[in-house]
Formats: C-alpha cells, sequence, structure tokens
C-alpha cells in the first residue's frame, strides 16, 4: 500500500508509536514526587536491609561469641558494651537484624500465600466452601491474636518454625478476610466469567484474572502485616517464648538487658542500652508505616486530611 | 417483634455461638500435645503406675467429646481444674487448683486495667473530639503526630522510657509493681502508675485516632451540612444533631480499645512484673502449664469476645435510625 502526504491514513496514525516511557522511568517520576516521610521510610528500610544482608562483615563480633567482661560500658571496642554474658551488643543488634526481620519477612509471607490462596479461592468458588471458610475465619479473629499465640506456643514449643507457623496461621485470617473482600468486586467481572468459561483452571483464574487486579491494596497490607507480625514477634520474644537464646534477636536483647535501666542516674549510657533494640524496633515499624502510607494514597487516591 | 430486638438478639446468638467454638478451639488445644508430656510433667523418674494414674486423673481415658463437656460443665461451677506444676514423679502431688491461682491475679488485672481505662477513656475521647473539630489546626496536627509515634512503638519500649525518666532518673516511681492483696488503696495507685501510664499511653493514641476519624466521618455528612447551612449555631449542630448519632462509633471505639487493653495488658505486666494474669499466662506458657494457659486464654478471649458484642449492641441500640422502622 502506498500512501501519499495529503491522504490520511487510520493505519499509519495507529502505528506511530508512541514513546512510552518504561518501568523504571514512571517509578523514578513517582519518586521525585514521593513526600519527605516517604522517602524517610524507604531509607531507613534500605538501610537496615543492607545492615540484615551484610551482617556477618558489619559486626565486629561473632553473633553468640562471648568476650571475657560481661556488662562492660561503652568503649571503643564495644560500642554499645557488652551484655550480661558478655556479648557485644552492636554486633548482636546487627545480627539481630537479620534474624528478626528474615523471620518477620518469612512469616508475611507465608501469611499471604495461606491467607491470600483460601480467599481466592472462597471468592471464585463462593458457595459452601465460601461460608464455612468465613466462618472458621471469624471464630479464629474472635480470640485476641498475641494470647492465640501463647496458647499455641505452650502446646507446640517455642522453636523458630514454630513461631513462624503458628503467627502465619493467625495472621492469615487477617489477610483472608481483606484479599477476600477486595476480591469479592473483581470476581463478578466479565472478563473473570470470560475466562471460567473458557475452562481455565482455579489456579489460572487466581494467578492470572484476580491477582493483578487486585494487587496493590494487597502490597500495601503486606507492609502492615509485616510490621504487626514484626511486633507480635518481638512481644513474644520479649516474654521469653518467642525466639529463643543464643539466636540474637531484637525484643529477647531488651528482655535480658533490661535491669541496666536501673543505673541509669549512674552511668546514662548504660541505662539506655536496652532502650536501643526496642528503638530498632519502633524506627523500623514508623518507617514501614510511612512507606506503606504513601504508597496507599498514591494507588488508591485515598488521604487521609492532614 | 421490634426489628432493634430482634437484631440484638440475633447478635446476641452469634456471640454465644462465637463462645462456643472458641472453647472449642481452646479445648482441644490439649489433644494436640505430644504423647510424651506425662513424661515432661511427672519427671523422667515416673512410673508406670503414676503416668497411668495421672493420664486417669486427667481423664485421658475417657473419648475428648466427653471430657469437653466435663470441662465446660466444671467451668460452669467455677472449677479450672488442677495446675499441672507441683506433681512428683513419685506420685506426690502438691498441685493448686487453677482457680486458686487465677482468681488474685485476675483482680489485680482488673484493677490496673479498670485504672487505665478511667484516665484513659475520657482523655482520649476529648483529644479526639477536639482534634475533628478544630481539624488542619497546629493542635491537631501535634496531636495526630505524637500519637502516630505511640503507635509505631512497641509497648516495652514506652514502658522502659517511662521507668527510664520517672523511675530511674527521677525516682518518683517504683519501676516493680509488686503489689500484695494487702497492699494499701493509695499505695496501689501509687505502684500501679507507671503501668498503667504505659498502657493509657498505648491506647489512648489508638482510641484518639478512631474517635477523630469516626467524628469526621460524621460531620462530613449532609445532614450536619444541611444543618449548619439552615444557621444553626455550632454548639446546637454538634449536640442535637451529630451527637445522637455518634454514639455509636464512639462506643464501638471505646469497646475496641479496651479489648485491646486486654492484650496489652500482658506484656505491660510483665514489664513491671505486675502480678496479673498475663503474667501469669507467660510464666505458664514457659513451664508448659496447659490447664492454666488454657483458664487464662478463656478469660482474655471470652472478654474480648463480650467487649466486642457489648459495642455491637451498643451501636444497635442507639442507632437512631432503627427507632422508627419502616
Amino acid at each position: 500500500m502506498s500512501d501519499s502526504p495529503q491522504t490520511y491514513s487510520a493505519k499509519d496514525e495507529v502505528g506511530q508509536v508512541r514513546a512510552r516511557r518504561t518501568r523504571w522511568q514512571r517509578a523514578k517520576i513517582e519518586l521525585k514526587k514521593a513526600p519527605l516521610t516517604a522517602w524517610f521510610g524507604m531509607i531507613v528500610i534500605s538501610i537496615y536491609v543492607f545492615i540484615a544482608v551484610f551482617a556477618p562483615l558489619l559486626a565486629p563480633f561473632g553473633e553468640a561469641e562471648v568476650t571475657p567482661v560481661p556488662y562492660a560500658p561503652w568503649s571503643s571496642e564495644h560500642v554499645f558494651g557488652t551484655d550480661q554474658i558478655g556479648r557485644d551488643i552492636l554486633s548482636r543488634l546487627i545480627y539481630g537484624a537479620r534474624n528478626t526481620m528474615g523471620i518477620a519477612f518469612l512469616t508475611t509471607c507465608l501469611a499471604f500465600i495461606v491467607g491470600g490462596g483460601l480467599a481466592l479461592t472462597a471468592a471464585i468458588t463462593r458457595g459452601f466452601v465460601d461460608q464455612i471458610i468465613s466462618r472458621a475465619v471469624d471464630v479464629l479473629m474472635a480470640i485476641p491474636p498475641l494470647i492465640f499465640a501463647l496458647m499455641l506456643l505452650s502446646i507446640f514449643g517455642s522453636s523458630i518454625p514454630s513461631l513462624i507457623i503458628i503467627i502465619a496461621l493467625l495472621d492469615s485470617t487477617r489477610v483472608f478476610r481483606l484479599t477476600r473482600a477486595v476480591a469479592m468486586n473483581v470476581v463478578v467481572m466479565e472478563y473473570v466469567e470470560a475466562a471460567k468459561l473458557r475452562g481455565e483452571k482455579l489456579g489460572w483464574v487466581m494467578r492470572r484474572e484476580i491477582l493483578p487486579n487486585i494487587l496493590p491494596p494487597l502490597v500495601a497490607e503486606f507492609g502492615l502485616r509485616f510490621s504487626f507480625v514484626f511486633l507480635t514477634i518481638a512481644a513474644l520474644s520479649f516474654l521469653g517464648v518467642g525466639i529463643q537464646p543464643p539466636t540474637a534477636d531484637w525484643g529477647s536483647m531488651v528482655r535480658d538487658n533490661a535491669s541496666l535501666i536501673q543505673f541509669a542516674q549512674y552511668d546514662f549510657k548504660a541505662g539506655i542500652t536496652p532502650l536501643l533494640p526496642a528503638s530498632a524496633i519502633a524506627l523500623l515499624t514508623i518507617a514501614v508505616n510511612f512507606v506503606v502510607d504513601w504508597f496507599l494514597m498514591k494507588t488508591s487516591g485515598l488521604r487521609d486530611e492532614f | 417483634m421490634h426489628p432493634i430486638l430482634s437484631t440484638v438478639l440475633q447478635r446476641l446468638a452469634l456471640g454465644v455461638l462465637t463462645l462456643f467454638f472458641v472453647s472449642v478451639i481452646i479445648f482441644s488445644s490439649i489433644e494436640f500435645l505430644p504423647g510424651d508430656f506425662t513424661q515432661a510433667v511427672l519427671g523422667q523418674t515416673a512410673t508406670e503406675e503414676t503416668v497411668a494414674a495421672f493420664r486417669r486423673e486427667i481423664g485421658l481415658d475417657q473419648p475428648a467429646y466427653l471430657r469437653y463437656f466435663d470441662w465446660i460443665g466444671s467451668l460452669a461451677q467455677g472449677d479450672l481444674g488442677t495446675s499441672f506444676s507441683g506433681r512428683a514423679a513419685s506420685g506426690v502431688d502438691r498441685s493448686r487448683p487453677v482457680v486458686d491461682l487465677v482468681a488474685p491475679r485476675l483482680a489485680n488485672t482488673l484493677f490496673l486495667a479498670s485504672m487505665t481505662a478511667i484516665i484513659a477513656v475520657p482523655l482520649a475521647l476529648t483529644l479526639g473530639i477536639t482534634a475533628a473539630l478544630y481539624r488542619g489546626s497546629v493542635y491537631d496536627r501535634v496531636v495526630n503526630a505524637l500519637t502516630l509515634t505511640t503507635i509505631s512503638m512497641p509497648e516495652f519500649l514506652v514502658a522502659y522510657i517511662l521507668i527510664l525518666l520517672f523511675a530511674s532518673l527521677n525516682p518518683w516511681f517504683p519501676s516493680l509493681a509488686n503489689v500484695t492483696t494487702d497492699t494499701p488503696f493509695w499505695e496501689r495507685v501509687h505502684k500501679c502508675t507507671l503501668p498503667s501510664l504505659t498502657l493509657t499511653m498505648v491506647i489512648v493514641a489508638h482510641m484518639m485516632r478512631m474517635t477523630r476519624a469516626a467524628i469526621i466521618n460524621l460531620l462530613a455528612s449532609p445532614y450536619i451540612e444541611m444543618a449548619r447551612l439552615k444557621g444553626l449555631s455550632p454548639a446546637r449542630v454538634i449536640l442535637k444533631h451529630a451527637l445522637p448519632n455518634a454514639w455509636a462509633p464512639i462506643a464501638n471505639v471505646i469497646a475496641f480499645n479496651l479489648a485491646y487493653l486486654v492484650v496489652g495488658v500482658v506484656v505491660v505486666e510483665v514489664v513491671f512484673v505486675y502480678p496479673g494474669i498475663g503474667q501469669l499466662m507467660v510464666d505458664a506458657v514457659t513451664t508448659r502449664d496447659i490447664p492454666v494457659v488454657q483458664a487464662c486464654a478463656l478469660i482474655f478471649a471470652s472478654t474480648y469476645i463480650l467487649l466486642n458484642l457489648t459495642a455491637d449492641i451498643i451501636s444497635i441500640v442507639t442507632n437512631p435510625r432503627l427507632l422508627h422502622p419502616r
């Protein structure tokens, strides 16, 4: 087909490729517009992740390495002193980032796989399957999570695998609620119906038709869930039934060094040592919340009036 | 039947059903114990006969459903079973009834919780309502920023900061809240100051934010705008038009946060070594004293469910729309 400049060709216009921005470019533009709090959150999270990944290289001492002086004060050798049996606090803080965050991350992923999977199954099949799962979740959610976790830990014992499984199961109920609610709006769409009529399998409909359409609220929920799981694990470890020694963990570090706080009058630095791991927990939670807030605002247009 | 009554009855029935299922879950937890737990309780040197006698005593020779009815029946009579601790391999049994362990500690916990509630509820509601009314002002921003920070902190961080400031650096309050049954009232209040202050800070943050959101949501509804447009005074708009509709969300917020208090109390009791039921539960979990854990879990869970149920019923009863059925 030959075309002269005078004639209009619809095919040509359609054929003109508009230079689209790549994903990376769009992300960069969004990032430039991100508010200060979101930037703060992202920077803090990246630092934490960096520390967690390179923990063995950054830590001056080993995770459970015992040095001769217990309760050593802050010095150039032990930046934050040592704990009750002479382990370097800074090193344990660094390894703690790896353990606490790693376990919380794994738990959250598991909670999303279980809760999200069940929710999508319930939303797609509906009928009595949906009824049974939903009612079961209602009952499980009627028990306060920390209490439920304590009860289950007393039965299965406090090992890291049982900790991960128990908390993941408890949190999956919350994931289930949200996922089912958002998925219900999508499963009634024609394209899902079309996919079903085409004879696609349950897994395919879940992955290819529904999941992409409900992703933004789920990603935000992932952040919030992560900080909840993180706080729950910290609380359990603080209570002495979570992550067990010698594994370094922020919650149990607070517990082990708590008595130092009594000496704050005489040595202020020693007094605030137990607050260090606790603040590390709080800082990460705040950072995650900031990023999630920004992300929610971005993807849903929802905004708390500030 | 009046629509309010039927809705309330429906909700009550649902609550009872939930309680039943929760009790089944808590009961059946013991079924998942590994088979050798009798040895763990009695010690390695326990003889066949002692183990058999112990299994008979906790009813492991009977089918589970019979034991459930047994358990729930004696529960209704105030008998929570016998603690696992204090038993020896030789068959000597110095274990105590769970009720004796739980009852005094439950009273302590209730004291701490009510002391917190008395401070926290009025404070949070005032902060929340004023922040909503003066939305966007400096006051609103400051309160918001402060509460957002306390929400993100784990309870024990708040607790230790308070200990550092008010017990260690300035020895005004004791950092250990070791009360006994014969501690005089005001000394008890003095000892409970820091624990209840910690809990207050944690739940005021949640409660204030939820109240603020509820009120803002309410003030945005069309009938409030209508009342304003017709020229009513702000006080009249708030008292006559907003408040009757605000009871439901406010009651919800209070009950929800008191339920939250139930959980928060566990960590705070451990920090301050307060002899409450949360501390008891944590100790029982570490020693795997299942009957005590079950009793505590049941108390916590039923308080939680009952508080949520109360909130639901209050919001149904106070809903002006349900008062005039079509």
